[in-house]
């Protein structure tokens, strides 16, 4: 690290140690545990490598979770602007209370997230039960993966949308409604141009926790192999069978994975900011 | 179309008495509209698994859910959820202060660097996060020979699960407090310096009063995240029941064995810590927003 070379003077005392104590916090709790698992990868060869993150099992999970991580997203995306803008907008009994409750997928254990999910569209319950009869079934299927999957990423586009649009002027729609839009061409395109930045990086931001979700899915997903395993279950399989070098290869897949989409978010939240910088200004 | 719609600015001119037509014109019916979806979509993914949480852990009777949340092993494991909390939310807090004391009050070289990675545990899959330090203190791991030499259990044990948590729950307070303090600047505490106050005053009497409320909005978060976490601690808990099992992964276990009243009455326990977590927030959040 070369993080502490180069300080302009300051009267301000202890940032040596309070520099010292974070890097050695951020080391070996972070980047020690970390560069474990690329370095556990070393042993394998880059053929059994390959092998094992290419075996079809993994890769259907790869599919699994990809796909069903990227629809919960785009669901989350269209819901989560409208909540949003709700929240926003109107006003209604119960709104703080609506508002509140909002975080509830952040703050709710991922596990008790996933037995009430699956307990909700399980075929002895009312709505799983009225589900079944039209032949939808959630439960232990792939569609009970993506519904943990929404729930799980329900907050981050309200949360990244509601303070764009409690910035946004009024002043702007009134300016394009009274030049004559329509309340459809005000929105999209004057509201919805707005919101955009902050919408795309909601969007990763619930992908990205999607992807690696894996508390309030098994629960739901039934885990057969090649139809409803996510990836991060085939992980714990393999740890449970003692193949450490197989699950960190795996592993490893993810967390490149994850270092991308996290360079990615920075961008966009970049992005958004400089946005919204030149609007106010 | 649009000229039907952009009217009622100048009816309200006229002050003349509403038609029946502008009346029903006039009716908020994208609102009602939009209010509809929402709350449709907030009702099924949202209130009804909360509502379903607490209707299951009361389905067998109020005395089946006390006795459920009183038996021996779900004590422990509500015991050693507040231990491992205990730890790792106050070494976090120590963490969060120093590493935004020193990225918001000085400037130097990586500071964006060292930002990620704090970020980092956040990207991470829980498992992943539990996974890497099975690498390092397992049997197999790097330190593993060692340990057990000297017949230390990390891995399996309580200082495995602390670990992890720590893990997935250290970015919290420094994430909070970095902007907060960035954005209040060093001018307090340079004066606070300059009258002779030292590091430790300074700190105490001068930077964290000025923080407090985004510090106790870190460490709710925290703390939640700490006691309801289950991947991470799933992998390097070993499950050992009474023993390493924490309450997220009590109830695991009751709900594999299809003890679902009991396992919906353990995690109705976690489902009030986050509604009194929700409670906090909020309060905090209003009084961040008094204060800037």
């Amino acid at each position: 690290m070369s993080a502490a070379n180069y300080r302009p003077y300051s009267v301000l005392p202890g940032f040596h140690l309070a520099m010292g104590f974070t890097l050695l916090y951020v080391s070996l709790l972070v980047l020690m545990p970390l560069s474990a698992a690329f370095i556990k990868t070393f042993t394998l060869t880059w053929d059994a490598f390959w092998a094992t993150v290419t075996a079809p099992r993994v890769v259907a999970s790869y599919k699994l979770s990809f796909g069903a991580s990227l629809i919960a997203a785009i669901i989350n995306a269209v819901f989560g602007m409208l909540v949003a803008w709700v929240l926003v907008r109107y006003t209604f009994p119960g709104k703080r209370i609506i508002d509140a409750l909002v975080d509830l997928p952040f703050a709710l254990p991922t596990a008790v997230a996933g037995i009430a999910l699956t307990a909700i569209y399980a075929k002895n319950n009312w709505l799983g039960g009225a589900l079944a009869e039209f032949g939808i079934k959630v439960a232990f299927t792939p569609l009970g993966v993506l519904v943990a999957l929404t729930f799980i990423g329900l907050p981050f586009v309200v949360r990244t949308v509601q303070p764009v649009l409690e910035d946004m002027e009024k002043e702007l729609e009134e300016a394009a409604k009274s030049l004559g839009a329509s309340n459809w061409q005000t929105f999209t395109k004057v509201i919805f141009p707005t919101m955009l930045p902050a919408v795309v990086t909601g969007f990763a931001l619930a992908f990205a926790r999607a992807l690696g979700e894996y508390g309030s899915v098994i629960f739901i997903a039934g885990n057969m192999p090649m139809v409803s395993e996510i990836t991060p279950l085939i992980i714990i399989t393999k740890l449970e069978q003692y193949d450490y070098a197989g699950a960190t290869a795996i592993a490893v897949v993810m967390l490149v994975t994850s270092f991308v989409l996290l360079l990615i978010i920075n961008y966009l939240q970049w992005w958004a900011r400089r946005r919204r910088g030149q609007e106010l200004a | 179309m649009s000229a039907i719609l952009n009217t009622p600015d100048i009816a309200l001119v006229g002050r003349g008495k509403p038609t029946i037509a502008k009346r029903l014109r006039d009716l908020p019916w994208v609102p009602l509209l939009l209010g509809t979806i929402a709350f449709l979509y907030l009702t099924v993914f949202l209130f009804l698994p909360l509502v379903t949480v607490f209707a299951e852990a009361l389905k067998k009777g109020v005395s089946f859910y006390l006795t459920a949340i009183q038996e021996p092993d779900a004590l422990s494991a509500i015991k050693l959820t507040f231990i491992v909390a205990a730890i790792a939310v106050p070494l976090n807090l120590v963490f969060g202060v120093a590493a935004a004391w020193a990225i918001a009050k000085f400037d130097f070289k990586g500071k964006s660097l060292l930002i990620t990675l704090i970020d980092l545990p956040f990207s991470v899959s829980p498992v992943i996060s539990g996974l890497i330090y099975v690498l390092v203190f397992g049997l197999q791991g790097w330190l593993g020979p060692w340990l057990s030499e000297h017949n230390i259990k990390i891995i399996f044990a309580v200082p495995g699960l602390v670990l992890a948590t720590i893990f997935v729950t250290f970015p919290f307070v420094a994430r909070e407090l970095i902007p907060l303090m960035q954005a209040q600047g060093k001018e307090e505490e340079e004066a606070a310096v300059m009258l002779g106050a030292n590091g430790w005053q300074t700190i105490w009497r001068v930077t964290l009063p000025n923080v407090k409320w985004g510090l106790l909005y870190g460490v709710i978060l925290c703390n939640a995240r700490a006691m309801g976490e289950f991947g991470a601690v799933s992998v390097v808990s070993g499950h050992v029941r009474g023993l390493t099992n924490t309450l997220p992964l009590h109830v695991e276990i009751l709900y594999n064995e299809y003890a679902f009243a009991a396992a919906f009455a353990c995690a109705s326990l976690l489902t009030l810590l986050a509604l009194v977590t929700l409670v906090i927030k909020t309060i905090v959040e209003h009084r961040l927003r008094q204060e800037t």
